[in-house]
């Protein structure tokens, strides 16, 4: 059994001509028990970006709370939206502050540039 | 997974049964034992796990509901506040010193008229599902509940649904249940439909 699969769960993440698209399955389960069919894996964070989590589910909801947080603290600081190369970069701080004790996650951001260029990021 | 909680929600409610019995390997402590402590007046968590973690968790839930609701005049958190403030302290206490608690959360949401079922592991997983197991039932009743749970069913025809359950766990289920806690949360708060063992003084 691996913590990875337990909950169980896939994200798809592609770019093209100025446009991403982001997408995942909705399953929730217990190894082989399905709990539930409407699961969310895939958070739109902004107009223009997107985070999806594959993984242990716990950790999916509370890493989603958590760049919310940070992003909302961010733009409110700083008075502009973030852009996804910066998410990106504080997802990768945030993960790597729980470095001996990880949060069991496997993001993708997906997002799109200030000048329309997508942004892709497999963590 | 010895504790079997089983939640049905229904147009204005939600109802939330787990079987009585206190056991721990081959010996059975209490036949009498409520699973499905209230949070406020209208949400109660039926819990599956260790004795000591059931009533700690449920307890520390309630009272931090009640001092919310002492210091911000008299509010009663919503379902969903409830049931993502919960998730929150599992979330934390996971790699502290984990609640072994899994639940099902069942409220009635005063905004809206109706009510909310949320499923909740110990990790602090949280999902809003129309119905629920926890514990070895899941296994038996999900497929029986997925088959037969509607839209805006009526307190009734949910009872039936659970009852259906139980008698199914009663059938298939090694376990000896034989009592079955029934308790069900609408506008008028949380009540007892039925028991199988008189739970006072638990």
């Amino acid at each position: 059994m691996s913590i990875f699969t337990y909950n169980g769960g896939a994200i798809i993440a592609m770019s093209g001509k100025n446009c991403i698209g982001i997408a995942s399955d909705t399953r929730l389960g217990i190894q082989f028990q399905t709990v539930a069919c409407d699961f969310q894996k895939v958070f739109k964070m902004s107009s223009k970006l997107f985070l999806g989590l594959a993984g242990l589910a716990t950790d999916v909801q509370t890493l989603e709370k958590l760049l919310q947080f940070r992003m909302n603290l961010y733009e409110l600081r700083e008075e502009r939206p973030m852009s996804p190369k910066a998410f990106a970069e504080l997802l990768s701080n945030v993960l790597y502050e729980k470095r001996f004790g990880s949060y069991f996650v496997e993001p993708i951001v997906a997002g799109l540039n200030d000048d329309g260029a997508p942004f892709l990021v497999n963590m | 997974m010895g504790d079997s909680i089983i939640g049905v929600k229904f147009s204005g409610g939600v109802i939330i049964a787990a079987d009585q019995s206190n056991a721990r390997s081959i010996l059975v402590y209490q036949s009498n034992l409520d699973k499905i402590p209230s949070l406020t007046s209208h949400s109660m968590l039926g819990c599956s796990g260790p004795n000591a973690d059931i009533v700690n968790f449920s307890e520390f839930i309630a009272k931090n509901l009640e001092l919310y609701r002492l210091s911000n005049d008299d509010m009663i958190l919503s379902p969903h506040a409830q049931a993502n403030f919960a998730r929150g302290e599992l979330a934390k206490a996971l790699r502290k010193g984990p609640f072994q608690v899994n639940a099902l959360l069942g409220g009635y949401d005063v905004k809206s008229k109706e009510g909310e079922l949320y499923w909740m592991d110990y990790l602090g997983t949280l999902q809003k599902v129309n119905f629920g197991a926890q514990g070895y039932a899941g296994y038996f009743v999900l497929s029986t509940m997925d088959r037969e749970w509607k839209e805006g069913m009526n307190e009734a025809e949910a009872l039936e649904v659970v009852k259906h359950g139980i008698s199914n766990l009663g059938t298939r289920l090694l376990l000896n249940q034989p009592n079955w806690l029934i308790k069900v949360v609408d506008e008028k708060g949380v009540r007892t439909i039925e028991f199988g063992a008189d739970p006072a003084d638990c």
